[in-house]
Protein backbone atom coordinates (compact mmCIF):
# COMPACT_ATOMS: atom_id res chain seq x y z
CA UNK A 1 0.00 0.00 0.00
CA UNK A 2 2.89 2.48 1.08
CA UNK A 3 4.48 1.67 -2.24
CA UNK A 4 1.38 2.31 -4.36
CA UNK A 5 1.19 5.78 -2.48
CA UNK A 6 4.46 6.69 -3.16
CA UNK A 7 3.77 5.86 -7.29
CA UNK A 8 1.02 8.42 -7.06
CA UNK A 9 3.47 10.81 -5.71
CA UNK A 10 5.85 10.32 -8.74
CA UNK A 11 3.55 10.06 -11.15
CA UNK A 12 1.84 13.72 -9.49
CA UNK A 13 5.43 15.14 -9.24
CA UNK A 14 6.31 13.82 -13.30
CA UNK A 15 2.80 15.19 -14.21
CA UNK A 16 2.91 18.69 -12.51
CA UNK A 17 6.53 19.39 -13.61
CA UNK A 18 6.05 18.21 -17.18
CA UNK A 19 3.04 20.39 -17.41
CA UNK A 20 5.32 23.22 -16.25
CA UNK A 21 7.98 22.75 -18.61
CA UNK A 22 5.75 22.11 -21.12
CA UNK A 23 3.62 26.14 -20.31
CA UNK A 24 6.91 27.44 -20.03
CA UNK A 25 8.35 25.81 -23.34
CA UNK A 26 5.02 26.63 -25.33
CA UNK A 27 4.76 29.98 -24.03
CA UNK A 28 8.05 31.32 -25.54
CA UNK A 29 10.10 30.74 -28.77
CA UNK A 30 10.23 27.44 -30.69
CA UNK A 31 13.64 28.26 -30.94
CA UNK A 32 14.42 27.19 -27.23
CA UNK A 33 13.01 23.83 -28.03
CA UNK A 34 16.01 23.36 -30.06
CA UNK A 35 17.98 24.76 -27.28
CA UNK A 36 16.64 22.04 -25.24
CA UNK A 37 17.14 19.88 -27.44
CA UNK A 38 20.61 20.46 -28.02
CA UNK A 39 21.07 20.93 -23.90
CA UNK A 40 19.90 17.67 -23.51
CA UNK A 41 21.94 16.13 -26.36
CA UNK A 42 25.71 17.02 -25.42
CA UNK A 43 24.78 16.95 -21.73
CA UNK A 44 23.57 12.96 -21.83
CA UNK A 45 25.61 12.37 -24.36
CA UNK A 46 28.83 13.22 -22.17
CA UNK A 47 26.79 11.49 -19.58
CA UNK A 48 27.09 7.99 -21.71
CA UNK A 49 30.48 8.56 -21.93
CA UNK A 50 31.72 9.46 -18.53
CA UNK A 51 29.74 6.56 -17.19
CA UNK A 52 31.05 4.08 -19.39
CA UNK A 53 34.39 5.04 -18.80
CA UNK A 54 34.19 6.45 -15.42
CA UNK A 55 32.44 3.07 -13.62
CA UNK A 56 35.07 0.98 -14.78
CA UNK A 57 37.86 3.51 -13.67
CA UNK A 58 36.44 3.94 -10.29
CA UNK A 59 35.88 0.27 -9.78
CA UNK A 60 39.61 -0.92 -10.62
CA UNK A 61 40.93 1.93 -8.50
CA UNK A 62 38.52 0.57 -5.89
CA UNK A 63 39.95 -2.79 -5.92
CA UNK A 64 43.31 -2.58 -6.83
CA UNK A 65 46.51 -1.77 -4.42
CA UNK A 66 50.05 -0.50 -6.26
CA UNK A 67 52.12 1.84 -4.90
CA UNK A 68 50.90 5.51 -5.78
CA UNK A 69 47.69 4.19 -5.72
CA UNK A 70 46.45 6.88 -2.80
CA UNK A 71 48.14 9.61 -4.82
CA UNK A 72 46.34 9.00 -7.63
CA UNK A 73 43.03 8.66 -5.42
CA UNK A 74 43.38 11.93 -3.75
CA UNK A 75 44.24 13.47 -7.88
CA UNK A 76 41.25 12.08 -8.66
CA UNK A 77 38.81 13.42 -5.96
CA UNK A 78 40.48 16.84 -6.68
CA UNK A 79 39.57 16.56 -10.26
CA UNK A 80 36.05 16.75 -8.96
CA UNK A 81 36.68 20.17 -8.86
CA UNK A 82 38.27 20.83 -12.05
CA UNK A 83 37.15 24.39 -13.13
CA UNK A 84 35.17 24.06 -16.27
CA UNK A 85 36.62 27.41 -17.74
CA UNK A 86 40.06 25.36 -17.17
CA UNK A 87 38.44 22.16 -19.40
CA UNK A 88 37.20 24.54 -21.96
CA UNK A 89 40.43 26.47 -22.29
CA UNK A 90 42.18 22.98 -22.85
CA UNK A 91 39.88 21.35 -25.45
CA UNK A 92 39.75 25.15 -27.36
CA UNK A 93 43.78 24.79 -27.34
CA UNK A 94 43.45 21.14 -28.41
CA UNK A 95 40.62 21.55 -31.29
CA UNK A 96 41.80 24.54 -32.35
CA UNK A 97 43.01 24.87 -36.10
CA UNK A 98 46.27 26.02 -34.53
CA UNK A 99 46.10 22.61 -31.89
CA UNK A 100 47.17 19.43 -32.11
CA UNK A 101 43.77 18.02 -33.12
CA UNK A 102 42.94 21.15 -35.38
CA UNK A 103 42.74 19.06 -38.98
CA UNK A 104 39.33 17.50 -37.31
CA UNK A 105 37.70 21.03 -37.79
CA UNK A 106 35.80 20.16 -34.35
CA UNK A 107 36.05 23.84 -32.59
CA UNK A 108 32.39 25.21 -32.52
CA UNK A 109 30.58 22.48 -33.04
CA UNK A 110 28.26 20.25 -30.81
CA UNK A 111 31.26 17.40 -31.15
CA UNK A 112 33.22 19.55 -29.42
CA UNK A 113 30.95 20.40 -26.08
CA UNK A 114 30.53 16.52 -26.02
CA UNK A 115 34.32 16.07 -25.68
CA UNK A 116 34.72 18.87 -22.98
CA UNK A 117 31.34 18.19 -20.98
CA UNK A 118 32.54 14.54 -20.83
CA UNK A 119 36.32 15.48 -19.86
CA UNK A 120 34.29 17.50 -17.07
CA UNK A 121 31.99 14.57 -15.77
CA UNK A 122 34.55 11.64 -16.23
CA UNK A 123 36.58 12.20 -13.21
CA UNK A 124 33.41 12.93 -11.01
CA UNK A 125 31.98 9.94 -12.23
CA UNK A 126 35.21 8.13 -11.32
CA UNK A 127 35.91 9.48 -8.16
CA UNK A 128 32.39 8.87 -6.34
CA UNK A 129 32.09 5.30 -8.38
CA UNK A 130 35.60 4.53 -6.23
CA UNK A 131 34.53 5.44 -2.95
CA UNK A 132 31.06 3.21 -2.97
CA UNK A 133 33.11 0.11 -4.53
CA UNK A 134 35.51 0.27 -2.19
CA UNK A 135 33.32 0.31 0.57
CA UNK A 136 31.76 -2.67 -0.84
CA UNK A 137 34.75 -4.34 -1.83
CA UNK A 138 36.16 -4.63 1.91
CA UNK A 139 32.68 -6.01 2.48
CA UNK A 140 33.01 -8.58 0.62
CA UNK A 141 37.11 -9.07 0.19
CA UNK A 142 37.12 -11.77 2.68
CA UNK A 143 34.82 -14.02 0.77
CA UNK A 144 35.87 -13.38 -2.62
CA UNK A 145 39.09 -14.05 -1.92
CA UNK A 146 37.83 -17.47 -0.10
CA UNK A 147 36.06 -18.75 -3.03
CA UNK A 148 38.85 -17.93 -5.14
CA UNK A 149 37.46 -14.72 -7.09
CA UNK A 150 39.88 -12.67 -8.92
CA UNK A 151 40.21 -9.00 -9.34
CA UNK A 152 38.74 -8.22 -13.17
CA UNK A 153 36.00 -10.52 -12.10
CA UNK A 154 35.44 -8.64 -8.68
CA UNK A 155 35.09 -5.58 -10.32
CA UNK A 156 31.97 -7.08 -12.82
CA UNK A 157 30.75 -8.46 -9.71
CA UNK A 158 30.94 -5.18 -7.55
CA UNK A 159 29.74 -3.33 -10.79
CA UNK A 160 26.81 -5.06 -10.58
CA UNK A 161 25.84 -5.40 -7.03
CA UNK A 162 26.25 -1.67 -6.46
CA UNK A 163 24.47 -0.69 -9.24
CA UNK A 164 21.35 1.07 -7.22
CA UNK A 165 24.16 3.65 -5.45
CA UNK A 166 26.11 3.93 -8.73
CA UNK A 167 23.38 5.73 -9.78
CA UNK A 168 24.40 8.59 -7.37
CA UNK A 169 27.56 8.86 -9.70
CA UNK A 170 25.68 9.37 -12.71
CA UNK A 171 23.36 12.03 -11.55
CA UNK A 172 26.31 13.71 -10.11
CA UNK A 173 27.46 13.76 -13.59
CA UNK A 174 24.22 14.63 -15.14
CA UNK A 175 24.08 17.67 -12.61
CA UNK A 176 27.66 19.06 -13.84
CA UNK A 177 27.05 18.75 -17.38
CA UNK A 178 23.60 20.25 -17.48
CA UNK A 179 24.77 23.29 -15.21
CA UNK A 180 28.28 23.94 -16.63
CA UNK A 181 28.44 26.86 -18.84
CA UNK A 182 32.25 27.57 -18.79
CA UNK A 183 33.51 24.91 -21.07
CA UNK A 184 30.61 24.85 -23.66
CA UNK A 185 30.97 28.31 -24.30
CA UNK A 186 34.56 28.44 -25.26
CA UNK A 187 34.43 25.42 -27.27
CA UNK A 188 30.82 26.05 -28.67
CA UNK A 189 30.90 29.29 -28.91
CA UNK A 190 27.10 30.09 -28.52
CA UNK A 191 26.10 30.12 -31.75
CA UNK A 192 22.51 31.03 -32.63
CA UNK A 193 20.73 27.53 -33.82
CA UNK A 194 23.71 25.29 -33.91
CA UNK A 195 25.90 25.35 -30.44
CA UNK A 196 23.75 27.75 -28.11
CA UNK A 197 22.70 25.52 -24.99
CA UNK A 198 20.50 26.70 -21.69
CA UNK A 199 23.07 27.83 -19.82
CA UNK A 200 25.06 29.94 -22.56
CA UNK A 201 21.38 31.10 -23.34
CA UNK A 202 20.95 32.33 -19.57
CA UNK A 203 24.00 33.89 -19.81
CA UNK A 204 23.73 35.95 -23.20
CA UNK A 205 20.09 37.08 -21.80
CA UNK A 206 21.67 38.05 -18.69
CA UNK A 207 23.77 40.27 -20.77
CA UNK A 208 21.37 41.89 -22.78
CA UNK A 209 20.14 42.24 -19.27
CA UNK A 210 16.98 41.18 -19.88
CA UNK A 211 16.93 39.32 -16.38
CA UNK A 212 13.32 38.25 -16.63
CA UNK A 213 14.00 36.34 -19.62
CA UNK A 214 16.90 34.84 -17.88
CA UNK A 215 15.41 33.88 -14.34
CA UNK A 216 12.72 32.41 -16.87
CA UNK A 217 15.18 30.21 -18.71
CA UNK A 218 17.02 29.11 -15.51
CA UNK A 219 13.25 27.74 -13.82
CA UNK A 220 12.54 26.10 -17.39
CA UNK A 221 16.89 24.62 -17.19
CA UNK A 222 15.43 23.48 -13.20
CA UNK A 223 12.36 21.80 -14.49
CA UNK A 224 14.45 20.10 -17.09
CA UNK A 225 17.13 18.96 -14.33
CA UNK A 226 14.40 17.64 -11.81
CA UNK A 227 12.48 15.98 -14.56
CA UNK A 228 15.65 13.57 -15.07
CA UNK A 229 16.17 13.24 -11.43
CA UNK A 230 12.42 12.17 -11.21
CA UNK A 231 12.51 9.64 -14.35
CA UNK A 232 15.90 8.18 -12.73
CA UNK A 233 14.57 7.65 -9.08
CA UNK A 234 11.34 6.32 -10.42
CA UNK A 235 13.63 3.94 -12.75
CA UNK A 236 15.44 2.77 -9.46
CA UNK A 237 12.70 2.20 -7.60
CA UNK A 238 11.07 0.37 -9.88
CA UNK A 239 13.91 -2.10 -11.19
CA UNK A 240 15.05 -2.45 -7.01
CA UNK A 241 11.51 -3.80 -6.55
CA UNK A 242 11.73 -5.86 -9.60
CA UNK A 243 15.30 -7.37 -9.71
CA UNK A 244 16.28 -5.81 -6.44
CA UNK B 1 13.47 1.81 -22.48
CA UNK B 2 16.83 2.02 -23.03
CA UNK B 3 16.49 1.35 -27.21
CA UNK B 4 14.25 4.44 -26.78
CA UNK B 5 16.31 6.24 -25.29
CA UNK B 6 19.23 5.56 -28.46
CA UNK B 7 16.55 6.31 -30.44
CA UNK B 8 15.86 9.66 -29.05
CA UNK B 9 19.91 10.18 -29.37
CA UNK B 10 19.93 9.11 -32.73
CA UNK B 11 17.10 11.22 -33.98
CA UNK B 12 18.81 14.15 -32.30
CA UNK B 13 22.11 13.35 -33.88
CA UNK B 14 19.72 13.29 -37.48
CA UNK B 15 18.32 16.90 -36.48
CA UNK B 16 22.28 17.86 -36.24
CA UNK B 17 23.31 16.53 -39.36
CA UNK B 18 20.67 17.88 -41.13
CA UNK B 19 21.68 21.42 -40.04
CA UNK B 20 25.02 20.69 -40.63
CA UNK B 21 24.03 20.38 -44.17
CA UNK B 22 24.76 23.01 -46.70
CA UNK B 23 27.92 25.52 -46.73
CA UNK B 24 28.44 27.13 -43.52
CA UNK B 25 30.89 30.14 -42.80
CA UNK B 26 31.85 31.10 -39.54
CA UNK B 27 32.03 34.15 -38.31
CA UNK B 28 34.19 35.74 -35.51
CA UNK B 29 32.50 39.22 -34.54
CA UNK B 30 31.74 41.26 -31.67
CA UNK B 31 29.24 41.52 -28.74
CA UNK B 32 27.46 44.80 -30.08
CA UNK B 33 26.75 43.47 -33.42
CA UNK B 34 24.92 40.15 -31.80
CA UNK B 35 23.61 41.27 -29.24
CA UNK B 36 21.69 44.21 -31.03
CA UNK B 37 20.04 42.16 -33.31
CA UNK B 38 22.09 43.26 -35.98
CA UNK B 39 23.08 39.73 -36.93
CA UNK B 40 19.52 38.10 -37.13
CA UNK B 41 18.60 40.81 -39.23
CA UNK B 42 20.90 40.72 -41.64
CA UNK B 43 22.09 37.11 -41.73
CA UNK B 44 18.92 35.91 -43.53
CA UNK B 45 18.85 37.76 -46.17
CA UNK B 46 22.74 37.62 -46.54
CA UNK B 47 22.11 33.42 -46.71
CA UNK B 48 18.81 33.81 -49.24
CA UNK B 49 21.05 35.70 -51.59
CA UNK B 50 24.02 33.37 -51.46
CA UNK B 51 22.66 30.14 -49.75
CA UNK B 52 25.33 30.28 -47.54
CA UNK B 53 24.68 29.88 -43.96
CA UNK B 54 26.78 32.10 -41.09
CA UNK B 55 27.57 31.04 -38.01
CA UNK B 56 28.58 33.95 -35.58
CA UNK B 57 30.78 33.48 -32.55
CA UNK B 58 30.38 36.76 -30.81
CA UNK B 59 33.37 37.79 -28.72
CA UNK B 60 35.51 41.21 -27.57
CA UNK B 61 37.23 42.57 -30.97
CA UNK B 62 40.76 41.28 -29.19
CA UNK B 63 39.73 37.89 -29.02
CA UNK B 64 38.33 37.57 -32.27
CA UNK B 65 41.21 38.74 -33.89
CA UNK B 66 42.97 36.00 -31.64
CA UNK B 67 40.48 33.21 -33.16
CA UNK B 68 41.06 34.88 -36.61
CA UNK B 69 44.72 34.17 -36.03
CA UNK B 70 44.62 30.73 -34.88
CA UNK B 71 42.13 30.01 -38.11
CA UNK B 72 39.08 28.76 -36.25
CA UNK B 73 37.10 31.48 -38.25
CA UNK B 74 36.34 32.09 -41.75
CA UNK B 75 35.93 36.00 -41.36
CA UNK B 76 35.86 38.92 -38.86
CA UNK B 77 33.97 41.68 -38.51
CA UNK B 78 35.32 43.93 -35.44
CA UNK B 79 35.64 47.42 -34.53
CA UNK B 80 39.28 48.34 -33.81
CA UNK B 81 41.02 49.87 -37.32
CA UNK B 82 44.20 50.67 -35.68
CA UNK B 83 44.21 46.60 -34.94
CA UNK B 84 42.38 45.61 -37.76
CA UNK B 85 45.22 47.13 -40.37
CA UNK B 86 48.07 45.54 -38.34
CA UNK B 87 46.08 41.96 -38.78
CA UNK B 88 45.94 42.53 -42.23
CA UNK B 89 49.86 43.90 -42.25
CA UNK B 90 50.91 40.18 -40.45
CA UNK B 91 49.44 38.80 -43.31
CA UNK B 92 46.30 36.83 -41.65
CA UNK B 93 44.00 38.81 -43.38
CA UNK B 94 43.28 38.79 -46.98
CA UNK B 95 42.15 42.31 -46.87
CA UNK B 96 39.80 44.61 -44.48
CA UNK B 97 36.50 46.89 -45.67
CA UNK B 98 34.98 49.66 -44.25
CA UNK B 99 31.20 48.67 -43.49
CA UNK B 100 29.54 50.65 -41.27
CA UNK B 101 29.94 53.11 -38.18
CA UNK B 102 28.12 53.75 -34.72
CA UNK B 103 29.44 55.65 -32.26
CA UNK B 104 30.49 55.07 -28.36
CA UNK B 105 28.20 57.30 -26.19
CA UNK B 106 28.81 58.14 -22.62
CA UNK B 107 26.41 56.68 -20.16
CA UNK B 108 25.98 57.23 -16.61
CA UNK B 109 23.36 57.76 -13.77
CA UNK B 110 20.89 60.64 -14.62
CA UNK B 111 22.08 63.19 -12.11
CA UNK B 112 25.00 63.42 -13.56
CA UNK B 113 27.01 64.53 -10.63
CA UNK B 114 30.36 64.61 -12.35
CA UNK B 115 28.89 67.03 -14.88
CA UNK B 116 29.31 65.08 -18.02
CA UNK B 117 26.86 66.82 -19.85
CA UNK B 118 28.39 70.25 -19.34
CA UNK B 119 31.75 69.78 -20.39
CA UNK B 120 33.26 70.56 -23.91
CA UNK B 121 34.37 67.73 -25.69
CA UNK B 122 34.15 63.39 -24.11
CA UNK B 123 37.73 64.10 -23.61
CA UNK B 124 37.16 66.68 -20.98
CA UNK B 125 33.77 64.71 -19.60
CA UNK B 126 36.25 61.96 -18.91
CA UNK B 127 38.47 64.60 -16.83
CA UNK B 128 35.45 65.75 -15.08
CA UNK B 129 34.76 62.22 -14.06
CA UNK B 130 38.17 61.41 -12.48
CA UNK B 131 37.82 65.07 -10.53
CA UNK B 132 34.95 63.98 -9.46
CA UNK B 133 35.98 60.79 -7.96
CA UNK B 134 32.67 59.05 -9.04
CA UNK B 135 32.83 55.32 -9.87
CA UNK B 136 33.16 53.98 -13.72
CA UNK B 137 33.25 50.77 -14.93
CA UNK B 138 35.58 49.80 -17.65
CA UNK B 139 35.23 46.51 -19.72
CA UNK B 140 39.11 46.21 -19.25
CA UNK B 141 38.59 43.21 -21.84
CA UNK B 142 41.09 44.41 -25.17
CA UNK B 143 37.58 44.73 -26.99
CA UNK B 144 36.96 46.89 -29.07
CA UNK B 145 35.17 49.65 -27.05
CA UNK B 146 37.97 48.56 -24.25
CA UNK B 147 40.56 50.07 -26.52
CA UNK B 148 38.31 53.11 -27.50
CA UNK B 149 38.09 53.90 -23.79
CA UNK B 150 42.00 53.70 -23.31
CA UNK B 151 42.81 56.16 -26.46
CA UNK B 152 39.99 58.78 -24.92
CA UNK B 153 41.88 58.17 -21.58
CA UNK B 154 45.15 59.09 -23.50
CA UNK B 155 43.49 62.29 -25.12
CA UNK B 156 42.17 63.39 -21.39
CA UNK B 157 45.67 62.91 -19.79
CA UNK B 158 43.97 60.77 -16.97
CA UNK B 159 45.55 57.76 -16.37
CA UNK B 160 43.03 55.99 -14.91
CA UNK B 161 44.95 53.53 -13.34
CA UNK B 162 45.16 56.13 -10.62
CA UNK B 163 41.58 56.40 -9.85
CA UNK B 164 39.97 54.92 -6.95
CA UNK B 165 36.52 55.10 -8.78
CA UNK B 166 38.26 53.03 -11.77
CA UNK B 167 37.12 49.23 -12.08
CA UNK B 168 38.01 46.95 -14.50
CA UNK B 169 35.11 44.27 -15.34
CA UNK B 170 36.89 41.99 -17.55
CA UNK B 171 33.95 41.36 -19.26
CA UNK B 172 31.36 42.33 -22.32
CA UNK B 173 29.29 44.85 -22.85
CA UNK B 174 26.23 43.63 -20.86
CA UNK B 175 27.84 42.70 -17.64
CA UNK B 176 29.65 46.14 -17.69
CA UNK B 177 26.89 47.51 -18.02
CA UNK B 178 24.41 45.54 -15.34
CA UNK B 179 27.57 46.67 -13.12
CA UNK B 180 27.33 50.34 -14.09
CA UNK B 181 23.11 50.08 -13.48
CA UNK B 182 23.76 47.90 -10.16
CA UNK B 183 26.16 50.87 -8.64
CA UNK B 184 25.37 53.93 -10.81
CA UNK B 185 28.90 53.97 -12.59
CA UNK B 186 29.85 55.83 -15.50
CA UNK B 187 30.94 53.59 -18.69
CA UNK B 188 31.71 53.77 -21.90
CA UNK B 189 29.52 51.78 -24.60
CA UNK B 190 28.43 51.41 -28.46
CA UNK B 191 24.81 52.75 -29.18
CA UNK B 192 23.50 49.70 -30.19
CA UNK B 193 24.30 47.65 -26.93
CA UNK B 194 23.17 50.21 -25.59
CA UNK B 195 19.44 50.94 -26.83
CA UNK B 196 19.09 46.44 -26.75
CA UNK B 197 20.22 46.92 -23.55
CA UNK B 198 16.95 46.17 -20.90
CA UNK B 199 18.04 46.53 -17.43
CA UNK B 200 18.70 50.35 -17.42
CA UNK B 201 18.00 51.40 -13.96
CA UNK B 202 18.99 54.89 -13.93
CA UNK B 203 21.40 55.20 -16.51
CA UNK B 204 20.98 57.18 -19.70
CA UNK B 205 23.26 58.53 -22.36
CA UNK B 206 25.19 61.44 -21.16
CA UNK B 207 27.27 61.98 -24.34
CA UNK B 208 26.77 60.86 -27.89
CA UNK B 209 27.65 62.47 -31.70
CA UNK B 210 30.89 63.55 -30.29
CA UNK B 211 33.75 62.84 -33.25
CA UNK B 212 35.95 61.27 -30.64
CA UNK B 213 33.34 58.59 -30.34
CA UNK B 214 33.01 57.01 -33.96
CA UNK B 215 33.23 53.86 -33.34
CA UNK B 216 33.73 52.17 -37.14
CA UNK B 217 33.28 48.51 -38.20
CA UNK B 218 34.89 46.40 -41.14
CA UNK B 219 35.35 42.99 -42.50
CA UNK B 220 38.42 40.82 -43.40
CA UNK B 221 38.41 37.06 -44.86
CA UNK B 222 40.57 35.64 -42.98
CA UNK B 223 43.89 34.75 -45.39
CA UNK B 224 44.34 31.23 -46.88
CA UNK B 225 48.25 31.55 -47.49
CA UNK B 226 47.90 31.96 -43.72
CA UNK B 227 45.64 28.88 -42.91
CA UNK B 228 44.44 26.90 -45.93
CA UNK B 229 41.03 25.35 -45.03
CA UNK B 230 39.49 28.49 -44.59
CA UNK B 231 36.40 28.81 -46.74
CA UNK B 232 37.94 31.84 -49.05
CA UNK B 233 34.76 31.89 -51.68
CA UNK B 234 32.44 32.36 -49.04
CA UNK B 235 33.99 34.77 -47.19
CA UNK B 236 35.00 36.86 -49.71
CA UNK B 237 31.24 37.01 -51.16
CA UNK B 238 30.36 37.71 -47.31
CA UNK B 239 32.72 40.85 -47.60
CA UNK B 240 31.35 41.60 -50.94
CA UNK B 241 27.70 41.37 -49.97
CA UNK B 242 28.23 43.61 -46.31
CA UNK B 243 29.84 46.34 -48.84
CA UNK B 244 27.69 45.97 -51.85
CA UNK B 245 24.92 48.39 -52.16
CA UNK B 246 22.33 45.36 -51.29
CA UNK B 247 23.99 44.90 -47.77
CA UNK B 248 24.80 48.41 -47.36
CA UNK B 249 20.63 49.09 -47.31
CA UNK B 250 19.61 46.14 -45.28
CA UNK B 251 22.37 47.62 -42.70
CA UNK B 252 20.74 51.02 -43.04
CA UNK B 253 17.19 49.60 -42.42
CA UNK B 254 18.48 47.55 -39.14
CA UNK B 255 16.33 49.38 -36.09
CA UNK B 256 16.88 48.33 -32.55
CA UNK B 257 14.75 49.88 -30.22
CA UNK B 258 13.03 52.14 -32.80
CA UNK B 259 16.38 53.74 -33.90
CA UNK B 260 18.95 53.58 -36.06
CA UNK B 261 22.30 51.94 -34.96
CA UNK B 262 24.35 51.19 -37.47
CA UNK B 263 25.36 53.77 -40.42
CA UNK B 264 26.72 51.96 -44.14
CA UNK B 265 29.62 53.68 -45.03
CA UNK B 266 31.33 51.38 -47.66
CA UNK B 267 33.83 53.03 -50.47
CA UNK B 268 32.21 53.08 -53.43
Amino acid sequence: MNMRHRNSAWLIALTVFGSAGYLLLADCDPRLLEIVGLSLFVSLSALCIGTLLGLPLGAWLAVSRFPGRTALVVALNALMGLPSVVVGVLVYLALSRSGPLGSFGLLYSPTAMVIAQSALVLPLIAAVARQIIEDAWQEYAPEFSLIGIGRLHAVGLLLADCRFSLTVATLAGLGRAMSEVGAVMIVGGNIEGYTRVMTTAIALETSKGDLALSILLGCVLMTIILGLNVIAHALRTWASRRYG
Amino acid sequence: MAHRFRSLILVLGLLLGAAQAGETLLVASTTSTEQSGLFGWLLPKFEQATGIKVRVVAVGTGQALDIGRRGDADALLVHDHAAEESFVAEGFGSYRKDVMYNDFVLIGPRSDAAGVRAAANASSALRAIARSGLPFVSRGDRSGTHTAELRLWKDSGVDPKTLAGYKETGSGMGPTLNMAAATGAYTLSDRATWFAFRNRRDLDVLRAGDPLLFNPYGVIPVNRARHPHVKKEAAERFAQWLTAPTGQQAIASFRADGQQVFFPNAKK
